[in-house]
């Protein structure tokens, strides 16, 4: 396709390797919300910091693929360096001190487990390496409109 | 549930999803091969669906919570017909990664089903 100003106009179509990130990116955004979604409403009273932290998560990881699949970079850095500090600390809070979480059980894949108990273990530990990719991707100058006409055109 | 289906159903979600993920790194767009696969995960998910709905029938009762499974197993049915729209929509090689991408999330999402219907108590 030849650089025209439509196909400037139109970087949504052809985002390269960063499709992928924002195909994964999707698909976690979807399992943290539907799980904390069902955790509040079903025992949110069991592990009230926690559930909430879990929803906080879920809301960033949607504004982090929508920053990503729509090129807003300063969003989506926000977004991304907020999981990494929340997956590394709520992570290591659930597995030293889960009391102060108000957790019982440190299980990555028990009933009070959120998408950072343990690192995201529960997960494949794809929340802990997510946003490291994500800010690779970022950092490279990826993910702009303008960046990504000037390396695909 | 029926775990024998099942366990065939993940082998074929994993085997699919390794299919896509492989050919998309090597530079394949969307083709018949990788839309196929993916839609065959898709018709073993619809079978699930109608598995899940009969089995209770049957005496085969979930242990967990029935709205959980349920949750899982609708948000997994969506999953290729997402990735197919996104591939039909953009047909790059990545597209063909993000088919690979959502046939393994539906291998991960269906051994939770099994966990659920099986091992879990509400």
């Amino acid at each position: 396709m030849p650089s025209t100003p439509e196909s400037l106009a139109r970087p949504a179509r052809r985002r390269g390797v960063g499709a992928v990130l924002v195909a994964v990116y999707g698909v976690l955004a979807v399992a943290a919300a539907g799980r904390s979604v069902y955790q509040i409403l079903d025992r949110f009273d069991e592990a009230p910091i926690a559930f909430s932290l879990s929803a906080v998560a879920a809301v960033v990881y949607v504004v982090a693929t929508l920053a990503l699949a729509l090129g807003w970079r300063r969003v989506a850095w926000a977004t991304i360096g907020f999981e990494l500090l929340g997956v590394l600390v709520v992570g290591t809070l659930s597995l030293l001190a889960p009391g102060v979480l108000g957790l019982d059980s440190i299980d990555p894949f028990g009933r009070e487990a959120t998408v950072w108990s343990a690192y995201g273990a529960g997960y494949l530990l794809v929340p802990l390496v997510l946003p490291v990719l994500g800010l690779v991707w970022l950092a490279r100058g990826r993910g702009a409109p303008a960046a990504q006409a000037a390396a695909e055109g | 549930m029926i775990l024998g289906f099942t366990i065939a159903q993940i082998a074929v979600a994993v085997l699919a999803g390794l299919l896509c993920a492989g050919l998309g790194l090597a530079g394949r767009g969307p083709n018949d091969a990788t839309l196929g696969a993916i839609a065959l995960v898709e018709v073993l998910l619809l079978a699930q669906i109608v598995i899940a709905i009969t089995a209770p029938a049957f005496g085969n009762l979930p242990t967990g919570d029935p709205l959980e499974f349920w949750v899982y197993l609708v948000t997994a049915a969506f999953l290729p017909i997402a990735g197919v729209i996104w591939a039909l929509v953009e047909r790059s090689r990545w597209s063909t990664v993000v088919l690979g991408v959502a046939a393994l999330a539906v291998a991960v999402m269906l051994y939770r089903m099994e966990q659920i219907w099986s091992v879990q108590v509400a």
